[in-house]
Order: C-alpha cells, then sequence, then structure tokens
C-alpha cells in the first residue's frame, strides 16, 4: 500500500459520508411527508383525496423509472440554479435527493399501509383528528417497519453517491474510476470496495439493530 | 339514550351497489345492554359503525344522547365521539405503546392535564384488574387481558355509551365469560348503555336485555331476551337459540319418520317449555298420575337467563289416543309452551 493511499482514502470516505449523509436528511424530511401523502389520500383512508393522490403517483412513479445515472445528467440546469454549479460534492447531493424522495415515499407508503386498518378506526373512534392519527398511529406503529425501509434506501444512496462521483461529485466512486480505473492501481479499487463494503454493513446492522429495538409486536 | 330511524347504508361494489342495511329503525334506552345479533355478513358490523358514524348512513338519522349525530360537522363528530367508547373483535391496541399509554391514548388526544391522566388511567387499570401490567407492551398480554386493556381504553373518556363488536369472538369460552362479567358491572356500576354486536346467542343469554335479530340488513325480530327465548318469531331467531337450547330431536329420531298423524305402535313426542316459577310445577309426574300413559323424557335442559328460569323439556307419551289428546290438553291449561312435534314409531331408546 503506498503512502499516498490513506489521505486519498479518508477524503473520499469523508465525502462520501457527508454526500449519504446530508442527501438522505433531506429526502427524508421530503419524502416521509410524501409517504404520508400517498397513503392517507388513497381510497377509504383519512384524507382521501384521490385527484391528489393518482397526480403524487404518476410523478413518483415518472421520477423512480429514470436511471440515476440519466437523472444526473437531465437535472444539470436543476442543479445549477440550485447550488451555484454542476460539478463537486454539494451539487452531486441535488440529483441524490431528488432520486431518493419518491423511493422513500413509496417506502414509507408501504410501511404504513401495514398499520391495521383496525387501529385506525380505534383512533378514529375515541374523536382524533387526522393530524393525530398520522403522529400518534400511523408513524409510531410503522416506524420499525420504516426504520428497515429506510436503512434500503441509505444503502441505495452509497450506491448513487459512487454513480455521482463520475461526474466530478468526489467521493469512493470518484476515487475508485480516476484511481483505480483510469490511472490502473488496482490495490486503491480494492481499497475502496472494501470500504464501501464495511459502509454497507455497518449501516445495514445499525438499521436492523434500531428496528428491532422499535418493534414491540 | 340511542335512536337509529331508517338506517340505510348502501355500499359500491365492482359488482353494483350492495345494500347492507334496509330501513333499520332501533331505540335503545339508557342503561340498557342491547345485543344486536346476526351471522356474518348480516350487516350488524356496518350498524355499529353507524352508531358512531365509522360509517355514515346513506340515509336516516341517528341521534346519541338527544344529539343528532348525523348532522354534525367533522369536529363536532370528533368531539361526540369521547362520549362514545368502542371496543373490537381485534382490540386495536397501539402495539408500539404500552398498556398505560394505550389506556391513557384518548385523554391525550383530547390534551387533558397529565396529572388527570394518570389518576384517570390508575383508576382504570384498577377497574379492569391490570394494575400490574402497566408497563407492558400489549404484545406481552394474553387475549383477555388485550381485550381489559381496549375496555379501560375505550371508558377513559367517561362515554355514556358503550359499543362492543364483537369483542369477545377472538376469546375462548373462558375469558369471553369473564369479559361479559366486566362488561356487565361496568354496565352496573358506570349506568353505561351498551350495545353489544355478537354472532353468539351465548353473549346474548349472558348479559343483555334486550336483543335485535339482524338478518339481510333487516330487523328480523326485537325485544327483551326472555321473550325473544321463548317465543321466537322468525327461523332465523329460532336457529340462534336451536344452538343453545338445543331445538333439535335428540338422535335416535329420524325427523323423516314423524307422523303428524297417529300412528300404530308409536310415541308422541311434544317439546315443553317452562318459563320462570312453573319450571319448579311438578308437571311430569302430574301427567303420569291422572293419564293412563307411559311418559318418558328424551330430552331436557334448565338454563337461566338474566336469573329467570327457563327448560325446555322433550317428552315421549305412550298410550291410547284419547288419553294422549287429553293430557295434551291438561299441559296446555298449565302455564306452559306446549309443541306437539309429532308421531314416530317406537324406537327402543325412545320409549320408557
Amino acid at each position: 500500500m503506498s503512502p499516498d493511499m490513506i489521505p486519498l482514502l479518508t477524503k473520499a470516505l469523508g465525502e462520501t459520508v457527508y454526500m449519504v449523509a446530508v442527501s438522505m436528511v433531506i429526502a427524508t424530511a421530503i419524502g416521509v411527508p410524501l409517504g404520508v401523502l400517498l397513503h392517507t389520500t388513497a381510497k377509504n383512508q383519512i384524507l382521501e383525496c384521490l385527484a391528489l393522490n393518482r397526480i403524487l403517483g404518476a410523478v413518483v412513479n415518472a421520477v423512480r423509472s429514470i436511471p440515476f445515472i440519466i437523472l444526473m445528467v437531465a437535472i444539470i440546469p436543476l442543479t445549477r440554479l440550485i447550488v451555484g454549479s454542476s460539478i463537486g460534492t454539494t451539487a452531486a447531493m441535488v440529483p441524490l435527493v431528488l432520486a431518493s424522495i419518491p423511493f422513500i415515499g413509496r417506502q414509507v407508503e408501504t410501511s404504513l399501509m401495514e398499520v391495521p386498518a383496525g387501529i385506525v378506526e380505534a383512533a378514529e373512534s375515541m374523536g382524533a383528528t387526522p393530524y393525530q392519527i398520522i403522529s400518534r398511529v400511523l408513524l409510531p406503529e410503522a416506524m420499525p417497519n420504516i426504520v428497515a425501509q429506510l436503512t434500503t434506501v441509505v444503502i441505495a444512496l452509497v450506491g448513487e453517491s459512487a454513480m455521482a462521483g463520475a461526474i466530478g461529485g468526489g467521493g469512493l466512486g470518484d476515487l475508485a474510476i480516476r484511481y483505480g480505473y483510469q490511472r490502473f492501481r488496482p490495490e486503491i479499487m480494492i481499497a475502496t470496495v472494501i470500504i464501501l463494503i464495511i459502509m454497507v454493513q455497518i449501516v445495514q446492522f445499525a438499521g436492523n439493530s434500531l428496528a428491532k429495538r422499535l418493534n414491540k409486536k | 339514550m340511542i335512536q337509529l330511524s331508517h338506517i340505510e347504508k348502501i355500499y359500491d361494489s365492482p359488482s353494483g351497489p350492495v345494500r347492507a342495511l334496509k330501513d333499520i329503525s332501533l331505540h335503545i334506552e339508557k342503561g340498557d345492554i342491547y345485543g344486536i345479533i346476526g351471522l356474518s355478513g348480516a350487516g350488524k358490523s356496518t350498524l355499529v359503525r353507524c352508531i358512531n358514524l365509522l360509517e355514515r348512513p346513506t340515509k336516516g338519522t341517528v341521534v346519541v344522547d338527544g344529539q343528532e349525530i348525523t348532522a354534525m360537522s367533522d369536529s363536532q363528530l370528533r368531539a361526540a365521539r369521547k362520549n362514545i367508547g368502542m371496543i373490537f373483535q381485534h382490540f386495536n391496541l397501539l402495539s408500539s405503546a404500552t398498556v398505560y399509554e394505550n389506556v391513557a391514548f384518548p385523554l391525550e388526544l383530547a390534551k387533558t392535564n397529565k396529572d388527570v391522566i394518570q389518576k384517570k388511567v390508575t383508576e382504570l387499570l384498577e377497574l379492569v384488574g391490570l394494575a400490574d401490567k402497566a408497563d407492558q407492551y400489549p404484545s406481552q398480554l394474553s387475549g383477555g387481558q388485550k381485550q381489559r386493556v381496549g375496555i379501560a381504553r375505550a371508558l377513559a373518556s367517561d362515554p355514556k355509551v358503550l359499543l362492543c363488536d364483537e369483542a369477545t369472538s377472538a376469546l375462548d369460552p373462558q375469558t369471553t365469560k369473564s369479559i361479559l362479567e366486566l362488561i356487565k358491572d361496568i354496565n352496573a356500576k358506570l349506568k353505561l348503555t351498551v350495545v353489544v354486536i355478537t354472532h353468539e346467542m351465548q353473549v346474548i343469554k349472558e348479559i343483555c336485555d334486550k336483543v335485535a335479530v339482524i338478518q339481510n340488513g333487516l330487523i328480523a325480530e326485537n325485544g327483551p331476551v326472555l321473550d325473544v327465548f321463548i317465543n321466537p318469531q322468525q327461523p332465523i331467531t329460532k336457529e340462534f337459540i336451536s344452538v343453545l337450547m338445543s331445538n333439535e330431536l335428540p338422535a335416535g329420531f329420524d325427523r323423516s319418520t314423524i307422523s303428524k298423524d297417529p300412528i300404530p305402535n308409536s310415541v308422541m313426542l311434544t317439546r315443553l317449555t317452562f318459563i320462570g316459577a312453573e319450571t319448579d310445577e311438578p308437571v311430569i309426574s302430574r301427567l303420569i298420575k291422572n293419564f293412563d300413559l307411559n311418559v318418558g323424557i328424551v330430552f331436557g335442559q334448565i338454563d337461566h337467563i338474566k336469573n329467570v328460569p327457563f327448560g325446555r323439556l322433550m317428552v315421549a307419551m305412550e298410550g291410547r289416543q284419547m288419553e294422549i289428546d287429553h293430557a295434551i290438553e291438561y299441559l296446555k291449561g298449565k302455564n306452559l309452551k306446549v309443541e306437539v312435534i309429532g308421531y314416530v314409531a317406537r324406537h327402543d331408546s325412545a320409549s320408557d
């Protein structure tokens, strides 16, 4: 292992963690409410509004059907508008967030669907408002599931962040391509792959433990 | 306390509209335990949900405690629902909350003061006998305990009405009994009006004062439980009661061989229904003493409905036709319900 590798790897790791963490926080902040809306505006749900439900569903499907690598390039003008540049770690987060929002939305929707309708009915029978049902019943009851699903999103983000690296976003993916592939340094390629594997393991383990701790069923 | 007037409920389904309830009117008095019994699909669960408007009737009005629920705005309705507690077949407890938190839940929804909640929840857990389970999660409880939590939760907002939707259907007979006892206790202690939805006549018999039998979205029959039990009018009611009272002929008799007219070498089967004090009168021994007949008891059962004894006997009489006719006359003169089943060819286990 050459001595220049360590700083390269730590810097890249830092960038990846930064990209994934910040994207995840922003995407969750938007994606969870989106998921709640997707679920609650559906037929026979507490905020039934089929028109809105269909529009949201169509938009979510549209964004989700675009492969990440194409999305990344396609939204460059939007990225410029938001962060002022299309290159760099921060710029890479725009497509990451955009791709993750509908993903989280669907995952949360699925988790909420698994909350037994009877529990919602019971809350309604006690005079709970729709907001109370969402905050006091649906989200807490679905939380173990949501945590497990969000873990999957984080792992997907790690993968996507590596792709984002390919268009100048920095991070482990960028390092692997530039050094490992373009400069024929297989040891760097191997090192990044190992780090990615360890990262994913840690994320999955943490997610599983948290979900398990929250689950009182 | 509860007045349902001309309730109709129509659902849309892929195969066209379904009329789940067709013109149901029902009056439930304050303090009553009112049973609504029906087979699955009869509309009883829909009906009970029309009382607190978990299901909005397509037509008709619902008045609870003098307030017309069907005319309320959403926020008025939410306030009114605090007066109507409900328990469910599958308990519907929050799995992520402890027993204490579950019972506190309706109070927290109403933004009640923490100290008041603490006092109220402790009291309720005491009432349902779960004071020591406050910090456990529902998954750690048995079915009966879960339903007790459900009851405590339903009572937290001091409702005037308690709706029980198949509250014991997921429980074993022993637990069912204890939950029914608890509901009866609460009804007496808190002067609560209780509506019980069930498909089991046993439940009606144990705790209800009045009963409505619902079939195909209509009320087939209703009235005081004792009246309905003794004198069921509709086939569906008879069917429900037969489960409890064994209206069927005992094995050993073949229904197809029963003849309405006297046949040679036969016995005559009669079903006698006793109500109340007459259960004690020695009718059978008088029957044997006064008439030249062989009298055998083929089947017998005595039960209590709300502390009133209620018995059924199936007797087989053998003898000359004239004596039999006189005996029937004699029985009809007593305060009994006499039903002549018919004549059946002698069977070794049926006579004497």
